[in-house]
Formats: structure tokens, C-alpha cells, sequence
């Protein structure tokens, strides 16, 4: 039957049009679009890993970052701590110097009045003895025979004293 | 889909009834055809004696005249040009040019006319042409690390991409990139003639991949593919394979079936297309014709019929589409795995 026998003309009709389209298409087509899809391809690869990877870091500095700032916190809870302590310890001690301040003041004071009283102490005893050796004198002075005279004259002098000193 | 059945409903009542005065339809000239090469392009039959065709160059060489051309439209109606007549039906070469030597009507030496069919094969050729490249120019006008296709290149990426990744990386192996560009072509050679060929209207419509010819040509395509860049191996698994002694020694029974698949294989894939295309061709018009055969069985019945017979044109024509485009993977699957096992025999044998 004719039509499984192949016709030379369609045979070389065909090893020429398909000879034809095979050379421009192997040369000018498909290598062209393969190769492009291929380089595409491996570009969207790449940048996945790169996306990947740039996840990683992202992770990483996050991690880093709320660390450092974890770490700061800390840090600042640490100072304002000490500088709490250190506020309440040196409150403390001026108050201990103030204390001590005022104690030695106190003592001081004190000592002075001490000293002032026994000089008044001291001055009132010499008054009263020369106020002794006055008042003998001028019982002596006086001829004091009778002891009622004597006695009132003392008491005569007394009473001048006291007039006298007030 | 439908412009098929439509346009088959118009041109095949006129043509074959016209050439048959009995009024009786002629199957076999409807059927062979439309399969067959012809020297004019028929396009449509428009009123009684009104064909509306194209008349295509006649090259032919003839051993008493030499270099012959001139155009189709020369030997309308049984006209003789030249010496030259297109043989009639029921002679020895039925519908092919003939040149009288010695009173005796022979075949010429050479016919390279430009028929019908050579005609389709050079559009289906520069219609691949045109798509390919115009898919490549995108690719050089844009950077591909910037933007991807949409549309047909997006389309045609997915379509390449998927025949390339699927078909030709995993059947070829590790030399793929040498063989890509010839089985993607085949690939797309043999779709794009298949889908055209399912296209009733003028310029497509012609059976391409079902002539024995075009898939004959194909088949050795592949087998020079196969056989010329095959490795050091394969030929020592064809003259001289790994079966016991007896096997090859005395009477080389292994060597000679091995030897025998080389032409066997090519030839299966010749063989495969062809009568696919064919078969399914053939089915769709039978089943239009069955509309005319049930012409003279009564009003009734012949509605009946016409009805069964659209549906199963409209069935058939969907499955050709699938056909079309199964065949095209399976040649170019089979061609992959050959030329696959050609370049690392080491990999399992795969059957035919």
C-alpha cells in the first residue's frame, strides 16, 4: 500500500525543512531560553541561601541586641542599686560625723560651763572669805564685848552684805 | 473542535458525491484523501464545479527531459503538460505525477515536488521557527535575573522547561545539554503538526505526522542521534554482551538480536506516530462520513445518526488532542532514553 511506502520528495522536503529548523532553533532557540531559565534558576537559588542566611544573622543580632539591652538592664538596675547604697551609706555617715560633731561640741560646752561654775565657785569662796576677813576686821575693830553685841553687829553686817550685794 | 466537523460536513458530501455519479459515497477516496499528499492544496469546494484550490510548483526530473517545474494547476482534470499526467484512480501509480517513456506511463526519476504535505511541513517549520525565537528574543531583551516571563513566554517557559526538566534531564543523564536542543525541536515539531493537523481550516489541517515519510525521517533523526555519539560501551554491549559464551561464540544469536534492535527501535518509533496520527485522522472522518452513509436509510434514522456521529467526532477530537500531544512525549521520551542508554550502558536496560 502507498501509504507505507515513504515518497522521496516528502523525504527530502522534510530532511530540509526539519534540517532547517533543527540548525537555527539548536543555534538561535532553544539553547537560548534553556540556559536564561537556567541562570535564572541557579539566581533565585542563591538568593535563597542568601535570604536564608541573612535570616540566620537577622536572628542572631536580634539575639545579640535584646542580650546587650538584657545586659544594660541589668547594668542599670545594678548602679542605681549602688548608687542607693552608696546615697543611704554616705547619709549614714554624715550623720555619724554630725553625731560625733555635736558630741564633741556637747563635751566641749560642757566642759566650759564646768569651768565657768568652778570659777564662780572659786570667785564666791574668795568673796566670802574676804567678806569674812571684813566682817572680822570690823567685829575686831568694833569692841565687841558682849556676845549680844557682837551678834547683832554680824548680823547687822550680814544684812549690809546682802543689801549690798543685791 | 467544531470548525472541524462544520467544515468536513461542507467539503466532503460535494466532494465525494460529485465524483461519483451513483450518488453512493466513496470511502476510501474520502478517508485516503485527506490523509494523502496531493500536488494542489484543496481548500474549500465552493458550488458545482466551483473548487476553490491552490496550485503548488510540480519539480520533477525526468530521465528523457531533464529538470521539469511548472505549477499544478497544468494538469487539472486528467490534462496532460509536458509528458506529464497525475496518474488516474485504479493505475498503477494512483494520483502521482507519470511521464510517458515508450509509449508506457512511468513514474519520473525524481519528484520533488512542493505537494501539499511539503507544503504544511515548511509552514509547521517556520511556525516553530517564529515561536521559538520569538520566545529566545525576550530572553535577550530582558535580564532574566530582573524579571520572569508572563503570557505565551511564560507559557511557552513552562512548556520548554517542563519537556527539558522532566523528559530529556532524566531520561539522557549527564550529556543532556548536547541532546536538548535536538529532542526539545522534535518535541515541538512533532505538537505543534499534531495540534495543526487537528485544525480543519487553510493553512493547517494537513495529517503531517501521519504520513510515513515525515516520521521515517524523525526515526533516523533519532537513530544517527543514538548511534553516532554513542559510547565505547554500547558498542561493546551490541558486538560482544555480558551472556554466556555459547550465547555470542560459535553463532553470534545475542550480537545479532542486539545488532537488530538498533534498526528495530528507530523503527518502532516511525511505526508508533505514524499509525497513531493515522488511526485517529481516519476515526474522526469515518465518523463525519457516517452522517453521508446514512443518507439513504431515511430522514429519521439519518438524524439520529447525525447527532451520534457529532458527539463522537467532538470525543474524538478531544482525545486527539491528547493523542497529539501524548505521542509527541512519547517519541521524544523514547528518543531520550535511547540516546540515554547509548551514552552510559551501565544503567538498566529499558524496554522498548
Amino acid at each position: 500500500m502507498s501509504i507505507l511506502l515513504p515518497e522521496v520528495g516528502l523525504l527530502f522536503w522534510m530532511v530540509i525543512s526539519f534540517g532547517i529548523v533543527f540548525v537555527i532553533l539548536a543555534k538561535y532557540g532553544f539553547p537560548v531560553i534553556t540556559d536564561m531559565v537556567e541562570k535564572r534558576k541557579n539566581y533565585i537559588d542563591d538568593s535563597l541561601k542568601v535570604a536564608e542566611e541573612a535570616n540566620v544573622k537577622l536572628v542572631q543580632l536580634q539575639d545579640e541586641a535584646s542580650r546587650i539591652v538584657n545586659e544594660a538592664n541589668r547594668e542599670q538596675g545594678r548602679i542605681l542599686r549602688q548608687a542607693q547604697e552608696e546615697k543611704n551609706s554616705i547619709i549614714r555617715e554624715a550623720r555619724k560625723e554630725a553625731k560625733i560633731l555635736a558630741e564633741q561640741e556637747l563635751e566641749e560646752i560642757k566642759d566650759q560651763i564646768q569651768k565657768e561654775k568652778d570659777e564662780a565657785i572659786r570667785s564666791i569662796r574668795r568673796q566670802v572669805a574676804i567678806l569674812s576677813v571684813d566682817i572680822a576686821e570690823k567685829v575686831i575693830r568694833q569692841n565687841l564685848d558682849t556676845e549680844k553685841e557682837q551678834m547683832s553687829m554680824i548680823d547687822r553686817m550680814l544684812d549690809e552684805v546682802l543689801a549690798h550685794k543685791k | 473542535m467544531f470548525l472541524t466537523v462544520l467544515s468536513l460536513l461542507f467539503i466532503l458530501p460535494q466532494k465525494g458525491v460529485a465524483q461519483d455519479d451513483k450518488q453512493q459515497l466513496d470511502m476510501e477516496e474520502i478517508v485516503f484523501g485527506h490523509m494523502g499528499d496531493s500536488y494542489e492544496w484543496h481548500v474549500a469546494t465552493l458550488g458545482e464545479n466551483l473548487e476553490l484550490s491552490i496550485p503548488l510548483p510540480i519539480i520533477v526530473y525526468s530521465s528523457t527531459t531533464g529538470w521539469n517545474m511548472f505549477l499544478s494547476s497544468k494538469l487539472e482534470h486528467g490534462q496532460t503538460y509536458k509528458g506529464f499526467k497525475i496518474s488516474e484512480k485504479g493505475t498503477d501509480h494512483q494520483d502521482k505525477i507519470v511521464e510517458k517513456i515508450d509509449g508506457i506511463w512511468v513514474r519520473p526519476t525524481l519528484d520533488l515536488s512542493l505537494t501539499k504535505m511539503a507544503l504544511a511541513l515548511i509552514l509547521n517549520a517556520l511556525l516553530l521557527a517564529v515561536i521559538v525565537l520569538g520566545v529566545a528574543r525576550w530572553y535577550k531583551k530582558h535580564d532574566p535575573k530582573k524579571i520572569s516571563p508572563g503570557g505565551f513566554t511564560g507559557f511557552m517557559e513552562m512548556f520548554i522547561m517542563m519537556v527539558h526538566d522532566d523528559v530529556i534531564k532524566d531520561s539522557v543523564g549527564e550529556n543532556y545539554k548536547r541532546f536538548a536542543p535536538y529532542l526539545l525541536t522534535v518535541f515541538f515539531f512533532i505538537f505543534l503538526s499534531n495540534v495543526l493537523s487537528l485544525v480543519p481550516i487553510f493553512p493547517a489541517g494537513v495529517n503531517v505526522t501521519g504520513n510515513i515519510a515525515i516520521t521515517a525521517v524523525l526515526a533516523l533523526c533519532t537513530m544517527l542521534a543514538v548511534n553516532l555519539f554513542a559510547s565505547k560501551h554500547y558498542w561493546k554491549e551490541v558486538f560482544w554482551p555480558d551472556v554466556p559464551i555459547l550465547l555470542k561464540a560459535p553463532i553470534p544469536l545475542i550480537p545479532l538480536i542486539e545488532f537488530m534492535g538498533i534498526f528495530t527501535k528507530p523503527f518502532a518509533l516511525m511505526i508508533r506516530l505514524f499509525a497513531n496520527m493515522l488511526a485517529g485522522h481516519m476515526a474522526i472522518i469515518i465518523f463525519v462520513c457516517l452522517i453521508f452513509i446514512a443518507n439513504s436509510m431515511g430522514a429519521a434514522l439519518q438524524g439520529g445518526l447525525s447527532v451520534i456521529s457529532i458527539l463522537f467526532t467532538l470525543f474524538m477530537n478531544l482525545l486527539e488532542l491528547l493523542v497529539a500531544f501524548i505521542q509527541a512525549y512519547v517519541f521524544t521520551l523514547l528518543s531520550a532514553v535511547f540516546i540515554g542508554l547509548a551514552q552510559d550502558g551501565k544503567k538498566k536496560k529499558a524496554k522498548n
